[in-house]
């Protein structure tokens, strides 16, 4: 939908950031994802779709680290990845938000996006102990940037709110700041407009929209609402049952017979 | 009137992540600093520094070394009375094999010991949480305390199994030993009290801070953003043993004088720290000095008044004692779950509308 936009920018270049190789992962005798392969290009939004169950999920976990797949290759940036923690992950540059809102419900919404800028803040213990100086410059620089996504994200008025005592839509937009404010080179939403309306639902469509063009931060997002998904996404995966069944543009995949018989079911004729 | 941020504008961030971002409250800090050094030296007398003073910046020391761990990290500990007989063993054994080693260095070096004892102890936190992480500090308190009591050479094989600080002094003052003057004793407690206290706050309010916080509240989300939880979790153990282990070697050394491990490290001592952090407040550095000042000046207070004023039976009085201070315990943890800390905010959050909340 949005290519013709996007060559013009030139944000599509259509170099993988990140390509899913045969990957496998079983819980026991349960197959959650069954050999599927896709690619993120740099620069554009991907989707992947598919009905409850299908290890869309999984398949997030599985490119951030809380998964480790029995068998297939995932590789970033050209490089085969080996077995890594999550939080090495994040040093990588790959940031995500979660299906059920994972804030620091003690902390206020501007502590919750300066700890998304973890992984640029070096400074060691006894800089921090001494504070003036090092520790506090580093502080106040990252502040500057996370300042800049609370503006992005309009929530300044919330800024020293405790997350926990913000409505769901507003707490949804802290948890994408936070992922934002790492400046990550690839982002992956899951689930970011569950539960919201329909208000809410284009703020954020926007928001995401606006990071991508903006700071050409790779998107990858799973998505249940398919006006949303059709509308913002460069391409599609869909996934059922842990298998790959159709893989393309919006309009490819629409027009997918396995998809439309995963969604609508297939007539007893 | 005088409570208000109206027309204190916050031009920089510097400004805005102030510790005390409205100027009465920097005015009150300040107040409580000079009374503190200036004023209380000059009138501390035996009584108050052994039934008040010390104890009370003694346990802050401690309550802010476990709200570290409990408060900020969310690792829930029992065993910070095992931690003190680290710190105070290591300044017996400091004090003894180097008579001529600095007090002030003593004390440090006792707190990086007891950080090291406490780093292996948290290394069960990696794979446990909550109630178990809880039962496994317990294993660290009666652990420790059945060492100090069965290894000789911890109390230099003195007969009583007791362990007494020697006589040492900075510059010319005398700090431990039966001589030492209350004023100085006072003094140098409150030196640590105010470095630590602010070295905490230096921790907490930066990356680090955020890194224990983060785990504390959403431990999945901490790693999906760069947090080690290793890092994390071992870092605030070793932290807050550090100060628990210095509360310990100044309850030992300049507090207490001599020792015996089962009475004055026993698991008591863990759960009235831990009393301390809860009801002062977890997470927060405040909150650490209101729940020392309220467990240690209450039973003194409530002696005063029942025994003092009324003239009851010394007895009677100390059982009451137990009944007012446990009834109060439940009464703030109903009233207040966040603490004295969370009391003192919303006063201030009051303070700044009276006498006109409009």
């Amino acid at each position: 939908m949005r290519d013709a936009n996007k060559t013009i920018k030139g944000t599509m270049r259509n170099v993988p950031i990140m390509e899913i190789k045969n990957i496998v992962l079983r819980f026991g005798g349960v197959v959650a994802i069954q050999d599927i392969s896709f690619d993120i290009f740099e620069g554009e939004i991907r989707a992947i779709i598919g009905p409850n169950g299908a290890g869309k999920s999984s398949m997030l976990n599985v490119i951030n680290g809380f998964y480790h797949p029995q068998d297939g290759e995932v590789w970033f940036r050209g490089k085969k990845r080996a077995a890594m923690k999550p939080y090495q992950i994040a040093h990588q540059g790959i940031a995500r938000t979660f299906q059920n809102i994972a804030l620091f419900k003690g902390m206020t919404a501007l502590d919750n996006i300066m700890t998304g800028r973890f992984t640029h803040m070096r400074k060691g213990i006894w800089s921090q102990i001494i504070w003036r100086g090092a520790a506090s410059q580093e502080e106040y620089e990252n502040r500057e940037i996370v300042e800049k996504v609370i503006d992005f994200l309009e929530i300044q008025h919330i800024r020293k709110t405790p997350v926990g005592a913000l409505p769901y839509g507003l707490q949804k937009r802290v948890e994408l700041g936070r992922a934002l404010a790492a400046e990550p080179q690839l982002l992956l939403l899951d689930e970011p407009m569950a539960g919201m309306n329909v208000e809410e639902k284009e703020d954020m469509s926007r928001y995401i929209l606006d990071v991508n063009s903006e700071f050409g931060t790779t998107v990858a997002l799973i998505e249940h609402d398919m006006g949303v998904v059709m509308d913002i996404s460069d391409r599609v995966v869909v996934m059922d049952y842990g298998k790959k069944i159709g893989d393309g543009s919006p309009d490819e995949v629409r027009n997918n017979q396995a998809v439309i018989d995963a969604y609508l079911g297939i007539s007893e004729k | 009137m005088l409570y208000r941020e109206v027309g204190e504008f916050k031009t920089s961030y510097s400004e805005d992540s102030q510790t005390f971002p409205i100027r009465f409250d920097k005015y009150r800090y300040f107040f409580v600093l000079i009374v503190g050094l200036l004023f209380v030296p000059f009138v501390i007398n035996d009584y108050w520094a052994g039934a008040v003073l010390l104890p009370f910046l003694i346990y802050s020391i401690a309550a802010i070394g476990l709200n570290i761990l409990t408060g900020y990290c969310g690792q829930v500990s029992l065993g910070t009375g095992g931690f003190m007989a680290v710190g105070a063993y290591a300044s017996y054994k400091l004090m003894t094999a180097f008579p001529d080693l600095n007090i002030l260095f003593i004390i440090i070096i006792s707190g990086f010991v007891t950080a090291i004892v406490g780093t292996l102890f948290g290394l069960p936190s990696l794979r446990i949480k909550g109630f178990y992480l809880a039962v496994a500090t317990l294993a660290a308190q009666f652990f420790l305390i059945w060492l100090f009591n069965k290894v000789g050479w911890f109390y230099n094989y003195s007969a009583s199994g007791m362990i007494t600080s020697p006589s040492r002094s900075l510059g010319t003052f005398l700090i431990t030993g039966p001589d030492a003057t209350p004023a100085a004793q006072y003094l140098f407690c409150f030196l640590f009290v105010f470095l630590l206290a602010w070295v905490a706050r230096n921790l907490t309010r930066g990356k680090i801070g955020r890194s224990w916080m983060a785990i504390r509240d959403m431990d999945i989300a901490a790693e999906i953003i760069g947090v080690n939880p290793l890092v994390a979790k071992l870092s605030a153990f070793a932290i807050s043993s550090f100060y628990v282990g210095v509360a310990g070697a100044l309850f030992f050394s300049v507090y207490l004088g001599a020792v015996e491990v089962t009475e004055a490290f026993s698991i008591q001592k863990s759960f009235i720290v831990l009393f301390m952090v809860i009801i002062g407040g977890l997470g927060s550095i405040f909150g650490s000095f209101a729940g020392a000042a309220f467990m240690v000046l209450l039973p003194v207070a409530l002696k005063n008044l029942l025994v003092l004023q009324f003239g009851w039976p010394v007895d009677i009085a100390a059982h009451l004692e137990f009944i007012i201070i446990g009834g109060l315990i439940v009464f703030f943890l109903i009233v207040e779950p966040h603490g004295l800390a969370q009391l003192w905010n919303l006063l201030k959050q009051k303070l700044r509308l009276w006498p006109f909340p409009y």
